[in-house]
Order: C-alpha cells, then structure tokens, then sequence
C-alpha cells in the first residue's frame, strides 16, 4: 500500500506534466492555424460522442509539416542551429581540455578548490552570464578599446549581434559541462601509464596521445554531448549576442509562439526539433550507461 | 608531491581568466558614475540606491523568491520519491517509462518544455499565475533533484536499513531514523540545485506565466533586450554576490563535515 503511494505519485505527476503535455504537442501540431480562441482546430467535442472524435481525428493532418518544408527560414534554422552546435562543442572542447587536464595534474590540495571554481558559475544566472558578455563585445566594448589601445586593431571589430558573439556565449556558458566529466576521467589516470610509455621509448607528446586521450575518451564524449543537446534548442544566448541573422530553432520557435501566436506550427517546429535531438539523446544515454557498467 | 608546470600554469590562468573576467568587468561596471556602460566615469553607488527604489524589479524579485522556495519544496519531496522509487523500488510496471519520464527533462530544450506545458494548462486554468510557474518548475527541477538523490542512494548500505526494520522499526520510522539523515547531504543540495534552477529560469516562465507574475528573470531580459543597462549591472552583482558566498559558506560547511566524520570514525575505530 505504501509502496504504491510511494510509486504513484511522482509517477502520476510525471505523466500528467510532462508525458501528456508531449501528447498535446502533437496534437496540435496536426492541427491547423484558426483565428479562434484557442487559435487552432479541429476541437474535440466529446459531446457529440462516437462521431466527435472521429471528425476530430480526420482533420488532423500533416500540413504544418509540409509548411515547415515549404519555407526555407525553417530547414535553415535547423541546419544552423546544428552548425552552431557542432563548432561550439569542439570549440568548447578546444578551450576545456587543456582546463581539465591542468586541474587534473595540480597538486592534491588544490584539486577542491579549482573545483568550486568551475563550479561557481554554474550557480550563478545563465542569463546574467550571457548578458555579462554585451557589454564587452558589442562595437565600443570592452575587447574593442582593448585591442585598439594594444595596436592590434585600427577600426573596432564587430562581433555582438553576429555568430561569432554566439560561439562566444555558448563556450563560456557550457564551459564547465565540458571541464567536468574530463577531469574525473584524467582524475582516475594511473600515472604510472604514461610513466611505462616514456619508459618505452615514446615522446611525452606521444605518450599523452597515445594513452591520456583515449583514457579520456568516456570524458570527451559525455562532455561533448553535455554541450551539444543543449546548445541546439539554445534561445536565450542567440537572442542576446546574435543578430537577426542569426538563425536558431529555439528563437524561431520563440517568435512563432509569442510574436505571430501561431502555436500549431510552434508545435510542428518542436516536434521536428525533437525527432533530431533523440538520436543524440540516445547514444548520450548508452554511453552513460556503458560507463556505469564499466565502473561496476 | 605535484607542482604545477609552466603549461598547466598557463592553462588554468587563462581558463579562469577566460570563465572569470566577464562577471568581474560586470561587478566593476555596476559602480560606474555613467549611465554608458563602457565608459567608466569614476566611482558611484548610485545605480544600487536607483535598484532599491525600483518597487517593479522589488516585486519581480518578491515573485520569484516565492517562485522558487515553494516550487524546489515540492520538487525536492517529488524527487527524493522518485529516486527512492527507481533505487529501492525494485520491479514495478512501467518502470522503464519511468525511468525515462525523470531522464528526459534533463536534456529536453527549454522551449519545447515550457511550450508543453503551455498547451496542457491553457484549457485547464483560466488564468495562469505564479502557481502555474509553480507546476511547470517543480516538473523539471524534480528530475535534477531525484538524480542527486539517487546517487547517494546507491551509494550506501542498504543492510543498515534492513538491521533497523530486524530491530523493530517500522518501514516509515527506518526511512525516517536511518536513510534519510544519510542522504540529507544530497536532499539538501538537491534543494539547493531546484532553488537555482527556478530562480534562473526564463524561457520555461515566460511561458507558463500570467498577469501579476512577472519574475526576475523576465524582468532582467526586458531591461536587457534594449542593451546594456548600469541598474541591471547593480543587480546582477547583488545576484553574484549572494551566489559566491552561499556556495563558499557550503563547500566550507561540507568540508568541516567529512573533517567531523573522519575525526569520529577513528575515535570509534581506536
């Protein structure tokens, strides 16, 4: 009896939030567009019984889909936001793995410390973060009247409002999604391997290679996908340091929604999105999951 | 003993410069005399004095701190069932959906969640409001809750739980005497986490809110959306402030706590 109290109820809540929420999603995606409150139909009568839901189910059809096709703004929302995910993650993994393998060398008593470090802004707001960031970027920011003072630059560069401004916010923002699985893979690294390669005749860059890289190898990929699912359906950051020509799926299902209140095909646009997200979304899981076993 | 060498040296003076620098220019430039964020004009407080008397943003905070106590409260109490469930639960039907309910929020984009939810509460509230938000941040935070949680969990001994119902207890009194002051450490930080996530949340609440509940967030992403603003540097330096000393003043805490187990678990060992 208890144990069923104790399974139902965030079971029931799950479902009721979040699996019925995703069957609505569908529903509406199906539907078309109306000038009505709510703004789309078909409805579903069940006063009229049998006959309702059969009406209902055949004006459901797939032209918001066919529309997503139709218009190039949407395939090239995705494909960019893709893009801008991938260079991102490698990016991030550019900046985060000499980060990670620093801290996983420091001496023991630092370890904690550099911890809380990279954790730290974690807590901080995501939001504050991006916008920490328009002040430096944007055309007589910070970086400019720096680069200009050094000499470097004549005329001040333009990088808020571009893609540019967006690699930049998504690295910074994720950074620590990245830094952390790698450490506590280069953490569990028997020295004595790399000591062995040396012995044998490799270079220390060779050694490093050859036995620190694909002893990381479960770090990378973690890190990796911890930047990339969410990078994909980012808003917030395009919106701040983007421009309008930035194009990413989360602002454009953002506009349809709250600026043209066409919630069908807002509804079309995150089922498309979710259909790409699940095969990393898999394979990020199996990884997980083959990493528990391994430890076990 | 390890010392650094010149490249980890070089690596994390950059990496922290790099993760660091931004929110410190921000800090500096919220006591800027001028209302023009780039150009420092000597040393004011004045944009803190225009923040407090701002009763707007003052309301927007008041919001969200509700927001976010009653919402990681239900999330935490959600998410300790949760894990509870999925580590000692055993079999039960659906377990694999379930598993996968507490998993999926975790990577689900945010505006697919918020528009979700969005949909389902838009015939069933007239209005939406604070609680709504409510709802909508228990969800998701409660899945971030039930996988530190969950963790700890696993990590311990289930024949300590197993000598207290040998010794009479019940099953409420053996979750409450013995496996709940062991995962508190984790129930706490579980909180501590949905608190963040709540107070942090933009795009979810943005959906899910209403009239009269317009939170910080929400607020700080009007103000910003027209470019950067010398009152929104005052309070995000308020925000970093209390985030740094709260997070500081738990890493000591723990810190003094595993000192405190170690110390006894020798004296008991000697």
């Amino acid at each position: 009896m208890r144990r069923l109290f104790l399974i139902s109820v965030p079971y029931l809540w799950l479902l009721a939030l979040f699996l019925i929420p995703f069957v609505i999603v569908l529903k509406i995606s199906l539907s078309d567009t109306a000038l009505a409150i709510p703004p789309y139909t078909p409805q579903l009568d069940l006063t009229t019984g049998w006959e309702g839901i059969k009406s209902f189910f055949g004006a459901l059809d797939f032209e918001n889909f066919v529309w997503l096709t139709e218009d190039d703004l949407y395939w090239k929302a995705y494909v960019s936001s893709l893009q801008i995910a991938v260079f991102s993650t490698l990016f991030a993994l550019l900046v985060g793995y000499p980060i990670a393998y620093a801290m996983a060398q420091a001496p023991e008593q630092w370890r904690a410390t550099l911890m809380m470090l990279i954790i730290l802004p974690f807590w901080t707001s995501f939001l504050i973060r991006v916008y920490a960031w328009m002040g430096i970027l944007s055309q007589e920011g910070l970086l400019n009247q720096f680069l200009m003072w050094l000499g470097v630059i004549n005329e001040p560069l333009i990088i808020l409002n571009t893609n540019k401004a967006v690699y930049i916010g998504i690295v910074y923002t994720y950074l620590p999604f990245m830094i952390l699985p790698i450490y506590s893979a280069l953490e569990k690294l028997d020295g004595s391997l790399l000591e062995a390669a040396e012995d044998l005749g490799c270079s220390r860059f060779t050694a490093f290679w050859l036995v620190t890289i694909p002893l990381s190898k479960n770090g990378i990929i973690a890190g990796c996908f911890l930047v990339f699912i969410p990078a994909i359906g980012e808003f917030v950051i395009p919106s701040l340091l983007g421009g309008s020509s930035t194009l990413m799926i989360g602002k454009v299902l953002w506009e349809e929604f709250f600026a043209n209140l066409d919630w069908p095909v807002a509804a079309a646009v995150a089922v498309v999105l979710l259909l790409i997200l699940i095969i990393p979304i898999i394979l990020f899981q199996r990884n997980e999951q083959k990493q528990r076993e391994a430890e076990q | 003993m390890k010392r650094f060498t010149w490249f980890n040296a070089t690596a994390l003076t950059l990496g922290f410069a790099f993760l660091y620098l931004p929110m410190i220019i921000l800090v500096i430039y919220s006591f800027n005399a001028s209302k023009l964020v780039t150009v420092w004009a000597g040393f004011s407080t004045k944009w803190y004095g225009e923040l407090l008397n701002n009763t707007q943003m003052l309301d927007a905070a008041w919001v969200t701190i509700k927001v976010a106590v009653v919402s990681s409260t239900l999330a935490t109490v959600l998410g300790t069932m949760a894990a509870y469930v999925m580590v000692r639960g055993g079999r039960f039907m659906g377990r694999t959906l379930f598993s996968g309910m507490i998993f999926a929020p975790l990577v689900m984009p945010e505006v697919i969640t918020g528009l979700s939810l969005f949909l389902l509460f838009k015939p069933v509230f007239t209005q939406f409001s604070a609680q709504t938000i409510i709802l909508a941040h228990a969800t998701f935070s409660m899945c971030y809750v039930s996988v530190v949680v969950s963790s700890r969990l696993v990590a311990f001994d289930k024949s300590l739980e197993e000598a207290a119902l040998d010794l009479g207890c019940t099953p409420f009194e053996s979750f409450r005497l013995v496996t709940l002051p062991i995962i508190a450490p984790a129930v706490i930080s579980g909180w501590l986490l949905a608190f963040t996530l709540s107070l942090d949340d933009l795009v979810i609440a943005s959906f899910t809110t209403g009239p009269g509940a317009t939170t910080l967030p929400m607020k700080i992403w009007s103000a910003v959306r027209l470019g950067v603003s010398p009152e929104i540097n005052a309070l995000s330096t308020i925000m970093i402030a209390i985030v740094t000393v709260g997070v500081i003043t738990a890493s000591i805490s723990t810190k003094r706590a595993a000192l405190r187990q170690r110390a006894e678990e020798r004296a008991a060992a000697g």
